[in-house]
């Protein structure tokens, strides 16, 4: 927390946070996406997010690939840089980025076209490899910047603007994370605020690779009766599983204290606990095959499961940790301490004679 | 006709029987003689079971290029007695396994043949299986010492280096150099009329392959994060890179000042080091032509948004799969010219392991000075095989040239900074992320303005556009400059770069012994300089020397000097192996009208 830079423009009505920054500080350039657009609330649910956790600015690295959702890495926190990469490319991006920084909080902002077709296989290895990072797929089902073809998130029988009925099974990116192992996995709707914000908090503090599907409705080729990524469908057909708090570190003895029974505490790395309110008796969040099979029988009844699904703290399994890089970033490691120098070398070679 | 330290043979064995290391005791000998020595093993693209050669060429003035003519031939491999018989030049010997009989229709009038029974010998002076084969390479290797007259307690010295810690293993090593030793001094006449005799040439000097000292001199340039994924000839460069960071980077609690990610494919290989170094790591990653077809997407993000980041590329034969383990420069063109608009790239082309070393800071400090890909194009003779070069040095008062990266405060001072403005020689400024205060900025492979911000309008984005082809002439001046052979006033001048230089430059005493005096400029890197044009404008006659079928040094040089294409002759040879000065001496005559043209020469 070295510098922040000062708002342009003070405004002295609104709330600050524990930096000193208003919600203004948080935001970014204006959206050029169509009014309405799903993507466009999953930005203002970052930015209180970000502003509710005190995030300076400067330590969030904002990542994307290609599409209306990957633009708006650019929506949001003007004061942060950000990397709008190429189609389906940005867990490699970050991968590299976080290796050579881990410091940073990184946040990849992608698509279902970017994630589940082109991207596919990167967004696989990135979950495989625990990079510390939050993953959004803002998920609408369809192109939407190449204006509607169908994505590999459309379900079967989800139709498109023009009637066609998609006939391939979808790729469920929730069963796909918990298949391969990954550490946070949550579905949300960007249509709901009051659970989209916990959940997204709970992925920033999360410590290895946080996937959070949100069916983001895209209102120019996908928000018709037949689609399933259409918000009155998701809104009908929601299952909100285990609503989350989530108490930053700073609260957190009140929050031991207003803990009550049938409330389930997960203490994230830093000391910040994730709460499930409400959990049915039978729902185990951090038990990888009950979520795998809530969501699997939600589906089968043609619902949506949402809520923050799994949860493993404490894995070991994040790529810095599996390495055993020092706790400093690479970045800030003095070269003279990277170099073995040139006696080393006269040393060495002796090797090769 | 008798010759010392001045012959070449070849050594040809089963993939995966351990003749390669065998091979390596062979050359490593001759090279603690004090006798320079070249290795080059010609292998196939398989684990276990294929033949494979191992050709050596002995020369006490030096020469270090490939020998088409073969003095003697090692056949430890019946399957390929054929071949191997046919391989021996007239009135030069052959040395075979008489274990397997030579068919009496492979035997040839005008040479010497020999004949020792390693396998059988092995066979009953070794219990285990597996001694059996193992050992069998160093019987050849013992009766070889015999022939050609390789001190035998230098062999021994460096078995015992070897195997210092396995009495029982090194016992048997010592047995079997002795037993093809003294079978072959008893039977046939030692030393042959070719032999070596120990001189003072090799001090100083190391045996060291591209690959490894591409990644040690990684490890002296900074570079914090590798990534890659396994590809034949670049594999063993990671391999290296990783070898030496858990040497010299490991803390004594076991953590690493690096990290090194094995990617899913070539696509994210290049993304992660583009990451990185936006991230501000110096990173860098190594591959082969069927990855840089991969990587070009990601390339084009590079070049464009301004992002350094250090791609080796250890060249194969291509197209498509191609010959994985034969080596060509065929991926010029693919490199300088990488990813779909218009792009440019800064190459450097080392020629030798040496160069591998040096031009590793130089590949990161051009990057991060330029923000731009920078392509290393090695290849797979000097990057895996062993060559001799002087002792590697290092210069302590080196400082990473991190380019134009400004901190918070620095940004401060600037009344409106921004990202793409020309801050000299068309090289703009950037910052990292974390680094806070007024320097973030948002990077994106779109178009875009000189403030970075989004744009569709054209003579915004020409502005950028021009800017970067300014830093890439800027360029020029910070690139190697081409090294010069010759008094520069021959009216024939050879151009080549890479790994041909030795071929070429004894090609140029051989032409010279003919009649033939030329100048050689080998190009060490891309863009050209003046110095380049220099060259091409004084020269009536040049020839263009490299290994790819379709001249693409000569393309380059064309679309990038002017220089008319007919004043070009190419002298092409594309068939896998390491070139051989006998193809340039040919091209070079024919070229000239002196003789019929040749095979493996075109025009
Ligand atoms: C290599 C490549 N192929 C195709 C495209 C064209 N393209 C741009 S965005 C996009 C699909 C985006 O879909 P999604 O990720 O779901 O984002 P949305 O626009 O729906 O938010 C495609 C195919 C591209 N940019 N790059
Ligand atoms: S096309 Fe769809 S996804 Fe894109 S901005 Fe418009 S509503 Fe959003
Ligand atoms: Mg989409």
């Amino acid at each position: 927390m070295t510098s922040i830079a000062k708002p342009p423009v003070k405004h002295p009505g609104l709330p600050k946070n524990g930096l000193g920054l208003t919600k203004r500080d948080y935001e970014g350039a204006m959206s050029t996406l169509c009014a309405g657009c799903g993507h466009d609330s999953v930005t203002a649910a970052l930015i209180s997010a970000f502003w509710e956790l005190d995030v300076p600015p400067h330590k969030a690295a904002k990542m994307s690939g290609i599409g209306c959702s990957s633009k708006t890495t650019a929506y949001f926190m003007k004061q942060s840089h950000g990397f709008n990469s190429v189609h389906g490319r940005m867990p490699s991006l970050t991968s590299g980025a976080n290796a050579a920084n881990r410091s940073l909080m990184y946040i990849g902002i992608s698509g279902d076209g970017d994630s589940l077709s082109i991207g596919l296989g990167q967004l696989c290895h990135a979950i495989r490899r625990n990079v510390h990072m939050l993953y959004l797929i803002e998920n609408n089902g369809v192109y939407g910047l190449t204006k509607g073809q169908f994505s590999a998130s459309a379900d079967v029988g989800s139709t498109a603007k023009k009637g066609e009925a998609n006939q391939n099974a979808p790729i469920d990116p929730i069963l796909l994370a918990l298949t391969l192992g990954a550490t946070f996995v949550a579905r949300s709707f960007s249509g709901d605020k009051t659970q989209l914000v916990p959940i997204l908090k709970a992925g920033l503090r999360h410590n290895g690779f946080a996937l959070i599907d949100i069916i983001s409705p895209c209102v120019s080729f996908n928000d018709h009766e037949g689609s399933t990524k259409s918000y009155k469908f998701t809104r009908e057909h929601e299952v909100e599983l285990a609503p989350v708090d989530f108490v930053p570190l700073r609260k957190e003895i009140s929050a031991e204290q207003k803990d009550a029974g049938g409330v389930t505490s997960v203490s994230m790395h830093d000391g910040s606990v994730v709460r499930f309110r409400k959990t049915p008796e039978s729902y185990d969040a951090t038990d990888r095959n009950t979520a795998y099979t809530h969501v699997k029988e939600c589906h089968d009844r043609g619902e949506i499961a949402t809520g923050l699904l799994y949860l493993e703290e404490g894995s070991t399994s994040e790529m810095h940790t599996l390495n055993k890089t020092v706790e400093t970033p690479l970045v800030d490691v003095p070269y003279g301490e990277l170099c073995p120098g040139s006696g080393a070398l006269a040393e060495l070679m002796g090797e090769y004679r | 006709m008798s010759s010392t330290n001045d012959f070449a043979f070849k050594i040809a064995t089963v993939n995966g029987t351990g003749s390669a290391s065998a091979n390596t005791l062979v050359m490593q000998s001759i090279f603690r003689m004090g006798i320079p020595v070249t290795g080059k093993n010609v292998f196939p693209s398989n684990i276990q079971g294929l033949p494979t050669w191992y050709e050596v060429r002995v020369s006490g003035d030096g020469w270090n290029a490939r020998r088409q003519e073969i003095d003697l031939v090692i056949a430890m491999n019946p399957e390929t007695y054929a071949k191997d018989v046919a391989a021996v030049r007239s009135g030069g010997y052959l040395l075979y396994d008489s274990t397997w009989p030579l068919p009496s229709a492979l035997e040839r009038d005008d040479i010497n043949i020999i004949g020792v029974p390693c396998g059988e010998m092995c066979v009953n002076a070794f219990e285990r299986d597996r001694d059996r084969v193992l050992l069998r390479n160093i019987v050849y290797t013992g009766a070889l010492a015999a022939l050609i007259g390789i001190d035998t307690d230098i062999i021994d010295a460096l078995l015992t280096e070897k195997f210092s810690k396995k009495k029982k293993l090194l016992d048997a090593n010592f047995k079997a150099v002795r037993l093809g030793y003294d079978y072959a001094a008893k039977h046939y006449e030692c030393p042959l009329p070719f032999s070596l005799s120990p001189l003072n040439k090799t001090s100083g000097h190391i045996l060291m392959d591209g690959n490894t000292a591409f990644g040690l001199g990684a490890v002296f340039a900074g570079a914090t994060v590798g990534a890659w994924y396994p590809i034949t000839p670049s594999t063993s460069l990671m391999d290296a890179f990783t070898a030496f960071c858990k040497k010299y980077r490991t803390n004594a609690d076991g953590t690493k000042k690096y990290l090194i990610i094995q990617a899913e494919d070539e696509l994210a290989a290049a993304g992660m080091v583009i990451g990185a170094n936006w991230a501000g790591a110096r990173a860098f990653t190594a591959t082969a032509g069927p990855g840089i077809s991969l990587m070009q997407e990601f390339i084009g993000l590079a070049y464009y948004a301004e992002m350094p980041a250090v791609v080796v590329d250890v060249q194969r034969v291509g197209p498509s799969t191609g010959m994985p383990t034969r080596t060509q420069q065929a991926d010029l063109l693919a490199c300088a010219y990488a990813s779909h608009g218009d792009t440019k790239h800064i190459c450097l082309y080392p020629s030798d392991p040496a160069e591998c070393f040096t031009m590793a800071p130089m590949s990161f400090d051009l990057a991060e000075t330029f923000m731009t890909p920078v392509f290393v194009l090695s290849d797979l003779d000097i990057g895996m095989n062993d060559w001799m070069i002087p002792k590697l040095e290092w210069d302590d008062s080196y400082v990473p040239a991190r380019g134009n990266v400004l901190t918070a405060e620095q940004v401060a001072e600037i009344s409106k900074w921004s990202r793409f403005h020309d801050t000299g020689g068309g090289i703009p400024s950037r910052t990292l992320p974390g680094s806070g205060g007024k320097g973030a900025f948002f990077t994106r492979g779109s178009g875009h303005s000189l403030s970075g911000a989004y744009t569709e309008d054209s003579a915004e984005y020409q502005a950028v556009l021009d800017r970067i082809a300014l830093k890439f002439k800027t360029a020029e001046g910070a690139v190697p400059k081409p090294e010069f052979h010759g008094s520069g006033d021959n009216e024939i001048g050879l151009v080549a770069l890479g790994g041909t230089r030795g071929a070429v430059i004894e090609a140029m005493d051989r032409l010279e012994s003919q009649g033939v005096t030329c100048d050689f400029m080998r190009i060490k890197a891309f863009p050209f300089g003046p110095e380049v044009t220099e060259f091409l404008e004084s020269h009536d006659k040049l020839f263009v020397v490299e290994q790819n079928r379709d001249a693409q040094l000569r393309s380059m040089i064309a679309i990038e000097t002017g220089t008319a294409r007919d004043k070009m002759i190419p002298v092409l040879d594309y068939a896998g192996l390491p070139l051989t000065p006998a193809v340039v001496v040919d091209g070079v005559r024919a070229g000239l009208g002196q003789t019929q043209q040749l095979a493996g020469v075109q025009s």
